[in-house]
C-alpha cells in the first residue's frame, strides 16, 4: 500500500492539518483538551456574535469549497434577529476529482471541525447544524458521531453550552454518492429528503431561503475549521498569513504523475506551481516531463506546461505591471489561478506527464460528469452525455473529422446556461483541453463521416457545427474495424485502461 | 417486513435529527435499512414511505436517483472501484479486471444508474465501478463494503479478496 508524506514538508505552515499524521494523535476529546482544544469556543462565547463575525470578516477567509466566496461576507447576509430559525450547514461532501482535504480533517481531527462549526453556529446564531458527509466515507461519518457524543457529554454541545445560554446541535447526514449534493442548494434540497436538484439563484440564495426556507449557511469542512484558527489569533492577525485578499492557509491535494503526491498546507500563493511539484512531491514520475496541470479540482481548466500565462504584479514601487510567466511561475493562490484562466477551486491538483493522452484524459472527465449531471436543466443533461459520447468515439479510433469543433460548440452552449455551476464545471475541461491541445484533438479525429444535413426537418443554421451520431460513424466505417463496446478500456492484457 | 426491534428504535431516534420535516430522514432511513437488507426493495421503500408519512415515489425517486442505494441484492461483500481521473491513471481500469478475474465475476459495465453492478455465481462478492471515492494522493483505491483500501495493486488486490472469504 502507498502511504501518503508523513512528515510536513518545511515548506508547510500547518494549522489546519496541525494534527494529521502528528506521533500519538488519537480522535478522542480528552487527546484534544489535552492540546488546548475547546479554548476558542470558551473564548468565542465571551465574545457578542456580531464580534465573532466581524473578526472573520476582517480576516479575509475565503471559502475553501471551490468558489472561493469570502466566508464573511456570506455570513453577514443572515439577519441575526431573523424570525425563522437559521440553520448551518458543513459541506463535508468532498466529491471534486483530485480534491481529499477533508477526509483526513473528518478522520484524524474530528474535533477540530465540531469546535469551528460551534463557533460558526454561535456567529450566526444557528441552534441546530448537520454536518452533510458523503455516503463513501461510512468511517468518517461514525467518527463524527463519536466526536458529537464526546462533545456533547463535556458540554461543548447541546444545551446552555460552556454555561453561556447557547443552545446548539449537531447531527451528521450522510450523502449517497451524488457529486451535485455538493452544490449548496442541491445540498439542502437533499437534506430535506428531495432528490438534490440545485434551486434557481438569484434571486434568494440559502442566507435567506435555505434549509426548509429558513436562512441557512452552507461552509466546507475547511472552511469551518479556520474560523477555529480565526477566533485564536484574531481576524487581522489571520490576514497576515498568505497574501492581500489571499489570506490564511490553503490545504493543496497533489495526485497524478509525480514522484510523492499528497497533501500540503501551506500559505496562499506561497509557493509555486513548480516549487510544488518539483520541491515537495519530488518531481515528475519516472524522470518524465510536465505536460499539463488542472489546478484545482477537475472542473478546473487546464493549462498547458509549455504555455506563457500573463499575470499582473505590483513591483517594488507599488505599481502593477504586466509580467508573462511559465507553468512553474505561478503562485497557488485564488487570484493568480483566475487571472491565468483557471481557478484554485477545491485545492485539487491534478498532474499530468508526457506519457498521456489528452483527448483520453478527457474522455475519463466526460464520463464522470456525464454520470454527475442532475439532469434538471437540458444543455447540462443532454451535453454532458454528448461530449462523453464524442470523446468515447474519438478514444476508440473513430473520431470524425468535425468532433473537435462540435465538442467546443457543445461545451459553449452549456456554460452559462444551467442552473447550477455544474454546466461550467463539465464544460471547462471540454473548452479548455480541445483549445489547448488541439493537435491531439485532430489527430484523433480523422475520419470522414458526412453527417445528415437536416435534422427532423428543419434545416440547421449555416456555419454550425453538426454533431455526427454514432450511427452515422457505424456506417461510415462499415466493413473497417469492429467497434469495441466501451472502446477506451483497453482489454485486460495490455498496461493500460490507464489514461 | 421484518425489521429488528433494535434497528426500528435506531430508525426512531433517526427520526428525532429532523425536527422539522420527517422527509429529511429519507436518506439515513435508507442507508440503515440497506445496511440490514442489502438493498432497497419496493417492499422497503414503501416501508420508508409510510414510516416517514410520504408517497412511495417519494422515496423511489431518491433510490433510483442516488447511485449508493441498489435495487438489487449484491453480493455478501460488495467491492467498489474507483473509476475516475487520478485513479485511472494509476490503474484503476486494470484493478477493476484483475479484482473481476480473481473473484471470477463478470465485469460490470460502464459507471451508470440503475444497476450497474455485477455479482458472482457463488454470491460471494459483487463488483461496481464508482465515480471518485476522494482518495486520490493514494490512488488506486476501492472499499470493500465499508472498509477503504488504498495504493491497491494485483497483489494487495488478491490479499483483499482473501480476507473476505
Amino acid at each position: 500500500m502507498v502511504s501518503l508524506i508523513k512528515q510536513p514538508h518545511p515548506r508547510e505552515k500547518r494549522m489546519i492539518f496541525k494534527n494529521v499524521d502528528r506521533p500519538g494523535w488519537k480522535t478522542d476529546i480528552d487527546t484534544y483538551l489535552g492540546d488546548g482544544g475547546y479554548e476558542q469556543l470558551k473564548k468565542a462565547l465571551t465574545m457578542s456574535q456580531p464580534d465573532v463575525v466581524n473578526e472573520v470578516k476582517a480576516s479575509g477567509l475565503r471559502g475553501r469549497g471551490g468558489a472561493g466566496f469570502p466566508c464573511g461576507v456570506k455570513w453577514g447576509f443572515i439577519k441575526q434577529d431573523s424570525p425563522k430559525p437559521i440553520y448551518l450547514i458543513c459541506n463535508a461532501d468532498e466529491s471534486e476529482p483530485g480534491t481529499f482535504k477533508d477526509r483526513y480533517i473528518i478522520h484524524q481531527d474530528p474535533h477540530q471541525l465540531v469546535e469551528g462549526m460551534v463557533i460558526s453556529c454561535y456567529a450566526v446564531n444557528a441552534r441546530l447544524a448537520y454536518i452533510y458527509i458523503r455516503g463513501e466515507y461510512p468511517e468518517g461519518a461514525k467518527i463524527l458521531e463519536t466526536a458529537l457524543a464526546e462533545a456533547r457529554e463535556r458540554g461543548f454541545l447541546g444545551k446552555n453550552i460552556q454555561g453561556s445560554g447557547f443552545d446548539c446541535e449537531i447531527y451528521v447526514h450522510r450523502g449517497a454518492g451524488a457529486y451535485i449534493c455538493g452544490e449548496e442548494t442541491g445540498l439542502i434540497e437533499s437534506l430535506e429528503g428531495k432528490r438534490p436538484y440545485p434551486r434557481i439563484k438569484p434571486p434568494y440564495f440559502p442566507a435567506v431561503l435555505g434549509l426548509y426556507q429558513c436562512p441557512t449557511i452552507v461552509n466546507n469542512v475547511e472552511t469551518l475549521c479556520h474560523v477555529k484558527h480565526i477566533i485564536a489569533m484574531g481576524g487581522a492577525e489571520y490576514a497576515k498569513i498568505g497574501r492581500p485578499n489571499n489570506t490564511g492557509t490553503r490545504i493543496l491535494c497533489v495526485s497524478g504523475d509525480v514522484q510523492k503526491p499528497g497533501y500540503f498546507e501551506v500559505e496562499v500563493g506561497s509557493v509555486t506551481m513548480g516549487e510544488l511539484i518539483n520541491d515537495m512531491c519530488g518531481g515528475m514520475k519516472d524522470g518524465r516531463k510536465l505536460k499539463a496541470i488542472i489546478p484545482g479540482g477537475s472542473s478546473a481548466k487546464v493549462l498547458r506546461a509549455d504555455e506563457r500565462y500573463k499575470i499582473k504584479e505590483k513591483n517594488a514601487e507599488g505599481v502593477t505591471v504586466d509580467k508573462e510567466i511559465g507553468i512553474e511561475d505561478i503562485p497557488m493562490d485564488f487570484d493568480t489561478l483566475a487571472a491565468v484562466g483557471s481557478m484554485a477551486g477545491s485545492g485539487g491538483v491534478i498532474v499530468m506527464d508526457d506519457s498521456r493522452n489528452m483527448v483520453e484524459t478527457l474522455a475519463n472527465i466526460n464520463e464522470f460528469y456525464a454520470h454527475e449531471s442532475c439532469g434538471q436543466c437540458t444543455p447540462c443533461r443532454e451535453g454532458s452525455l454528448w461530449m462523453q459520447k464524442i470523446t468515447r468515439r474519438m478514444v476508440s479510433g473513430e473520431g470524425a473529422k468535425q468532433d473537435p469543433a462540435v465538442l467546443k460548440s457543445v461545451a459553449d452552449n452549456i456554460a452559462g446556461k444551467t442552473i447550477c455551476a455544474f454546466g461550467e464545471a463539465c464544460a471547462w475541461p471540454t473548452q479548455s483541453f480541445v483549445a489547448k491541445f488541439k493537435e491531439e484533438f485532430d489527430a484523433k479525429a480523422q475520419r470522414n463521416v458526412t453527417p445528415r444535413e437536416v435534422s427532423d426537418g428543419v434545416a440547421l443554421q449555416a456555419g454550425r457545427p453538426v454533431l455526427v451520431h454514432d450511427h452515422e460513424v457505424a456506417a461510415a466505417s462499415a466493413g473497417g474495424v469492429p467497434k469495441p463496446d466501451a472502446p477506451w478500456e483497453v482489454s485486460n492484457d495490455s498496461k493500460s485502461g490507464e489514461v | 417486513m421484518d425489521i429488528p426491534a433494535e434497528l426500528e428504535q435506531k430508525i426512531d431516534e433517526t427520526i428525532t435529527h429532523y425536527p422539522v420535516s420527517k422527509r429529511s430522514a429519507v436518506l439515513p432511513l435508507l442507508h440503515l435499512l440497506q445496511e440490514h437488507l442489502g438493498y432497497i426493495s419496493s417492499e422497503t421503500a414503501d416501508w420508508v414511505a409510510k414510516k416517514l408519512d410520504l408517497q412511495p415515489i417519494n422515496v423511489l425517486e431518491i433510490v433510483t436517483f442516488y447511485p449508493m442505494f441498489r435495487a438489487a441484492p449484491p453480493g455478501r461483500h460488495h467491492i467498489r472501484v474507483c473509476r475516475t481521473l487520478s485513479c485511472a491513471m494509476a490503474g484503476s481500469y486494470k484493478l477493476l479486471n484483475d479484482l473481476c478475474e480473481m473473484a471470477h465475476i463478470e465485469r460490470p459495465q460502464h459507471a451508470g444508474h440503475g444497476t450497474p453492478f455485477t455479482v458472482g455465481e457463488d454470491g460471494k462478492f459483487s463488483i461496481e465501478f464508482v465515480e471518485c471515492l476522494a482518495s486520490c494522493g493514494t490512488a488506486p483505491v476501492c472499499m470493500v463494503n465499508d472498509d477503504f483500501y488504498e495504493g491497491v495493486n494485483k497483489e494487495a488486490a488478491a490479499e483483499i479478496l482473501q480476507k473476505y472469504q
